[in-house]
């Protein structure tokens, strides 16, 4: 598959087109119709919290949120094929992959309202918190790598970044290090075409993104981020490699941002209607939608009902996080370090004699 | 005119003087910045004069430097002072040092502007305030306005200096203060700070959008009988010590106000000065009232770490009645 889609030669890997239909029979992978009617559901639920999530900062309920919408089949394709066990190192849009950890949208919730108790994730299993700093978390996956290898555990590590960190030096250290480690790290590039206001061309000259890990002497693949067959089969065959100890993996995940950065970004400002249309054809759920028709898999699925019974969900998530307990002063200072030092305790103890003295003086 | 406007003015007026200034960072051309404080200024100079860089500090701050070494003066903007650490070693180990490395034959006349501080409901790394790092960085060179005035007439001189210039903007009150701010270049010396209130009972130092939350202690201060003098410091490095020394041998009490992490902070450096310069007239120890060595907490918690108009006035009066 890596020899046929060589990153060199810019064909992007694709299973399925817009309306559906299979393109490439050869690479097809093997996925049984339960599996791919539960992966429909699933985008969907994740489409209906992060709209739900971007409507709830409209109404002052919570604060910036990155939405991720159009590029849920990345983060479906990776919840398919990893195991439990295996290691997630997050950037901060990939919803789907956080959930499917076992993250719940009232964590979500509570990170976006601005609860550092939000991004713990306490029961998801391997997976660090969200990374806001671009491209930095890639590094931290590649430590992973190594320690996984070192203690001879049977675990692949994906790291996810976006199209604008791959012009981050952090990126390349990191492509560079897990080659020379030989490390079992998949790392997964969401290339969604901005990084916010900067079209990718602007970002860089290369040919594609995936071409880049080719330097580095690591297996890298183009993929058509929004099909699921596609991305299922690229992470299934990286993960293998990765897992069987021959090294990193590289994949691009061509995707289309639909929404703005985040809530407080427009994109009027820098990309036309015209081109969101022609991109919105591209639609992850949509394809995978046609698909099931196609293969008359759909008939069983009633999606407004569904989308109803997630809203329902979804909506008493919310309400458990906005019913949350109060944050305390301690909550800033208890995690700084694992033993406080007194120093600090100070602080703390002459903020509370302030607030006392607050309370008594109103 | 806001403090966003005013920074655009300042920018606009000396491209327009200067051809050897050029804008650049991460969404400054086409979107004009994510704060707006470049907003047409592509249109007006071109793109090749004002543009959008790919996404890392580090090469920001890289090429700056062999701009400046070829001539040309950057200004810079890190989108959030909380993005300029990927950059770090080419503003300490390079921007800071040219200069002296060189002996004076480059000099590096750029400014790395970069919105700073809390108080805006962000996520992690948007709200931090860490001036202390730079103006302990030899070769370095710190302006923080508090008004859009000031930051008009600092902007400019700061794009006049032929040093490395540290511009950090209070984003909080980016668009919270209105202001007359005069159309024509307005300067403002480096190294100087300015007295924003007369008193005296105590001095009270503090910069940057903390001056609006002193002015708001001041009244409650005044309700209780004290007379405070306030000093807006306006460069963090090289500070003003001589105008300090002088309210506080008036004074005889100081107060610095500052957001960032109490260590090693700002206040810390005026108050060892104050004890150099003014020990013997000093009739309560110095006080610093700063931002927790604590990480600035998200949104939910982020009330307990900013710094409000009662928590000054609290030591305001513990100071005074010492
Ligand atoms: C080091 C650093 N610089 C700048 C930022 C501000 N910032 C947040 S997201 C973003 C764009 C990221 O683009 P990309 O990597 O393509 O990911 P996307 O947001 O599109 O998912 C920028 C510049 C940051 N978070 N970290």
């Amino acid at each position: 598959m890596f020899k046929e889609f060589d990153p060199i030669n810019n064909k992007i890997f694709r299973i399925i087109n817009n309306k559906g239909a299979v393109i490439n029979e050869k690479w097809k992978p093997k996925i049984d119709d339960a599996k791919l009617i539960k992966a429909y559901k699933d985008m969907l639920y994740v489409r209906t919290a992060d709209q739900m999530a971007v409507s709830f900062q409209r109404q002052g309920r919570m604060f910036t949120y990155p939405p991720n919408y159009g590029q849920e089949a990345i983060s479906q394709a990776l919840s398919m094929v990893w195991r439990k066990d295996d290691w997630l190192v997050p950037a901060f849009r990939e919803l789907g992959a956080w959930l499917a950890k076992g993250a719940t949208m009232k964590e979500v919730f509570l990170y976006f309202m601005g609860y550092e108790d939000g991004t713990v994730f306490k029961n998801a299993q391997n997976i660090l918190p969200i990374s806001v700093p671009i491209a930095s978390q890639l590094i931290h996956a590649v430590g992973l790598g190594y320690a996984m290898k070192y203690k001879k555990e049977d675990k692949v590590v994906y790291g996810i970044i976006g199209d604008g960190g791959t012009s981050h030096g952090d990126f390349h250290e990191a492509l560079n290090f897990a080659a020379v480690w030989e490390v079992p790290v998949v790392f997964i590039i969401q290339n969604n075409q901005y990084a916010i206001s900067l079209p990718l061309k602007k970002q860089t000259k290369s040919i594609n993104l995936a071409v880049k890990g080719v330097a580095y002497n690591i297996p890298s693949i183009y993929v058509d981020g929004n099909d699921l067959f596609a991305m299922y089969a690229a992470i299934q065959f990286a993960t293998d490699h990765s897992r069987a100890g021959k090294g990193p993996v590289l994949i691009e995940a061509l995707t289309y941002r639909k929404g703005a950065h985040t809530t407080s970004d427009d994109p009027t400002k820098y990309r036309t209607k015209a081109e969101e249309e022609e991109w919105f054809k591209t639609d992850p759920i949509d394809r995978l939608k046609s698909y099931l028709k196609i293969k008359k898999l759909s008939k069983d699925i009633n999606e407004e009902k569904l989308i109803e019974q997630y809203k329902k969900e979804v909506d008493r998530q919310f309400t458990e996080a906005e019913n949350y307990p109060k944050y305390k002063l301690e909550d800033v200072f208890n995690y700084l370090y694992t033993d406080m030092p007194d120093d600090l305790r100070n602080q703390m103890v002459e903020h509370e004699n302030f607030l006392k003295w607050k309370e008594v003086r109103k | 005119m806001n403090m966003v406007q005013a920074i655009n003015d300042a920018l606009d007026i000396k491209m327009a003087e200067d051809k050897e200034v050029v804008v650049f960072g991460e969404d400054v051309g086409v979107e004009g910045g994510v704060f707006r404080v470049t907003e047409n200024l592509q249109k007006k100079y071109g793109s090749d004069r004002c543009f959008d860089t790919p996404l890392a500090e580090s090469g920001i701050i890289g090429a700056a430097v062999g701009m400046c070494a070829a001539g040309l003066r950057p200004v810079v903007e890190m989108q959030f002072s909380g993005f300029l650490y990927p950059a770090f070693n080419q503003i300490v180990s390079h921007a800071a040092r040219f200069h002296n490395r060189s002996r004076g034959r480059y000099k590096m006349p750029m400014v790395i502007r970069m919105p700073y501080g809390g108080g805006i409901n962000a996520l992690e790394h948007h709200s931090e305030s860490m001036e202390a790092f730079y103006g302990h960085t030899p070769g370095l060179k710190v302006l923080i306005p508090s008004t859009p005035y000031d930051a008009k007439g600092l902007l400019t001189t700061a794009i006049e200096s032929d040093d490395t210039i540290i511009f950090m903007e209070p984003k909080r009150i980016y668009r919270a203060i209105k202001q007359e701010v005069p159309e024509e270049k307005i300067s403002i010396p480096i190294g100087k700070s300015k007295v924003l209130n007369e008193g005296s009972d105590v001095t009270v130092i503090a910069y940057g959008a903390l001056i609006r939350e002193v002015q708001k202690a001041i009244v409650l201060a005044k309700q209780a009988g004290i007379s405070v003098e306030l000093i807006d410091l306006r460069t963090i490095y090289p500070l003003d010590k001589e105008s300090i020394a002088k309210s506080v041998k008036k004074t005889g009490r100081i107060i610095t106000v500052a957001e960032g992490p109490k260590s090693f902070g700002v206040g810390a450096e005026i108050s060892a000065l104050m004890n150099e310069h003014a020990f013997l007239h000093l009739e309560a120890p110095p006080k610093r009232v700063q931002g927790f060595d604590t990480i600035v907490p998200l949104p939910m918690g982020e009330h307990f770490y900013m710094i409000s108009p009662e928590k000054i006035f609290y030591e305001i009066e513990r100071t005074v009645k010492f």
